[in-house]
């Protein structure tokens, strides 16, 4: 059964330096409010896994919390670099991220395994890319027919973390719109840790609706606008504009660490964060 | 560019579509000649119809206008790898002779010039749609003799290279830019230049291209947009650039 909890205990008591986390969200559904926990707890030494890494793993990275980055697709969607990565690979600031590099169908077939407690999901990938030295891929033969396989080890993450729409007061919780690997990656993970944006009394979800049961759940916090600026697909849209300012926010070391400074370090929780960004 | 990218989608095909130039174009197939194309986007968003273009993956707008949304692993597996798409709309950042491309990095991948996001679904889009196009802007810069990494296979080595490595699609069978249409020689499997552009001469193209491109003995100049054409065109940026900018 999942606790529920206010986020900062659910971080508190989930999440630990070291680990392997996923924090899973495909554009829709970023667990910010979850992100910015770990941040603000100063959580160090965790190997990061997301098939696309963007905005919120930038801020993490570039905050201290990672050692190692393992993606298929980095970058600010429609707008373009992420600083703090690009800094932390190239020149290993604040510390040297490693990194581990896929294309998005061996992430999504190793999450899969992951979930399915199998050593490695197969796949026809990666053959005659320049990728391979950069992964954990091995070709495999087939043993019916012959024919060469990529197979990439399970990605089984210590703690998964994802936003959702909702979940009742047992924990049972409900997600919709585009939902990308969040499944697989919270059956795959050891802990789980879900935010919504409301608890509430029953779900009435219809039948084939992506529940994940509070038994397979550690901890679910309420947090209202909880993937600000990502969307809640039913609750509120992108906020684009500021994906654009973090363009500019996360070019200059001195003004992305001014900014996480004041707006995370120095807010209590996501409300107060909101506020001070002007957006509540 | 976008509307000579358009004009070779067939309708009703299943397609596969990355952000950016290809969106575009495939958008523009849909609300010109090719309204019963089903566009997918790697989102898991399926038959979507999409009022504005999407600033990203997986924007909100294509969950809504879409007849599913599936996850992840479904879209990967059943749909795409599954074999059930018939083209593939990529972009891309560097291209070689042989229509192999570069979505990655430039320059040396521990020592960056440009860090690109990196291969997203893009692989597994070349390897396994029925066919492929591929769009972006003719330059030395992007059409090189050699791609600083090679992050999606095209036609490999060229000859009969990508049929040895048995992947399930055709490959890339045309390549659209903004001065004209290359395709592959269907032997050598070498980029042609077998269409300009209005007002493009052929050395334009030549001069653009970092090898020696090879010219088609008959080439052809792409028929000009027509009034419709460019009408929706400009209907459908006008919308984006309001969708987008107007939200807070």
């Amino acid at each position: 059964m999942a606790k529920i909890l206010p986020l900062s205990e659910a971080i508190a008591e989930f999440v630990r330096d070291g680990d392997t986390i996923a924090l899973e969200g495909f554009t829709h559904l970023i667990p910010y409010a979850a992100g910015h926990e770990i941040i603000r707890q100063k959580r160090r030494n965790l190997t990061l896994v997301r098939m696309t890494p963007d905005v919120l793993y930038d801020q993490m990275i570039g905050a201290g919390c990672a050692i190692k980055l393992k993606f298929s697709w980095g970058g600010n969607p429609g707008v373009g670099s992420l600083h703090r990565l690009r800094d932390a690979v190239e020149k290993g600031w604040p510390q040297p991220l490693a990194i581990e590099e896929h294309e998005h169908a061996g992430m999504a077939v190793a999450y899969a395994a992951g979930a399915s407690h199998l050593p490695f999901g197969i796949l026809r990938g990666y053959a005659g890319t320049d990728l391979t030295p950069h992964t954990t891929v091995q070709f495999i033969d087939c043993p019916f027919t012959g024919e060469k396989l990529a197979a990439v080890q399970a990605i089984r993450p210590n703690v998964t973390v994802i936003h959702a729409q909702k979940a009742d007061r047992k924990g049972n919780v409900l997600l919709w719109g585009i939902v990308g690997a969040q499944k697989e990656a919270v059956m795959a993970a050891d802990r789980a840790i879900v935010t919504v944006e409301e608890i509430v009394d029953k779900l009435d979800a219809p039948p084939n609706a992506v529940i994940l049961p509070t038994w397979i759940l550690s901890a679910v916090a309420e947090v209202k606008h909880g993937a600000f600026p990502s969307y809640t697909h039913g609750y509120y849209p992108r906020n684009n504009a500021f994906y654009k300012q973090w363009d500019v926010i996360s070019k200059d070391r001195d003004t992305f660490l001014a900014w996480i400074d004041k707006h995370i370090m120095n807010t209590k929780d996501f409300a107060e964060f909101r506020r001070s960004v002007g957006v509540a | 560019m976008t509307i000579a990218a358009a004009r070779m989608v067939k309708n009703g095909t299943a397609l596969f579509v990355g952000i950016g130039l290809p969106s575009a174009a495939a958008n523009l197939a849909r609300l010109t000649h090719a309204p019963d194309t089903i566009l997918i986007y790697e989102s898991g968003t399926i038959g979507t119809k999409p009022n504005v273009l999407p600033l990203s993956i997986g924007d909100g707008e294509l969950a809504e206008t879409s007849d599913t949304v599936v996850g992840i692993v479904e879209i990967f597996n059943y749909w795409l790898m599954g074999g059930k798409i018939g083209l593939g709309f990529l972009g891309a950042a560097q291209i070689d002779k042989f229509a192999n491309i570069n979505s990655t990095v430039i320059g040396p991948y521990g020592k960056p010039k440009v860090r690109l996001p990196g291969a997203g679904g893009a692989p597994a889009i070349a390897a396994s749609c029925g066919e492929v196009l591929v769009t972006l802007r003719h330059s030395t810069k992007a059409f090189v003799e050699k791609l600083d990494f090679r992050t999606s296979g095209g036609h490999m080595e060229g000859g009969d290279s990508r049929e040895k490595m048995r992947f399930p699609g055709k490959g890339p069978v045309a390549v659209i830019t903004d001065l004209g249409v290359l395709t592959p020689d269907p032997i050598t499997k070498e980029l042609l230049l077998t269409s300009v552009h209005p007002g493009v001469t052929v050395e334009q193209v030549v001069a653009a291209t970092g090898w020696p491109l090879k010219v088609a003995s008959e080439v052809k100049t792409t028929p000009l947009p027509t009034a419709a054409e460019l009408q929706v065109l400009r209907d459908l940026n006008e919308r984006t650039a309001k969708a987008h900018g107007g939200q807070a």
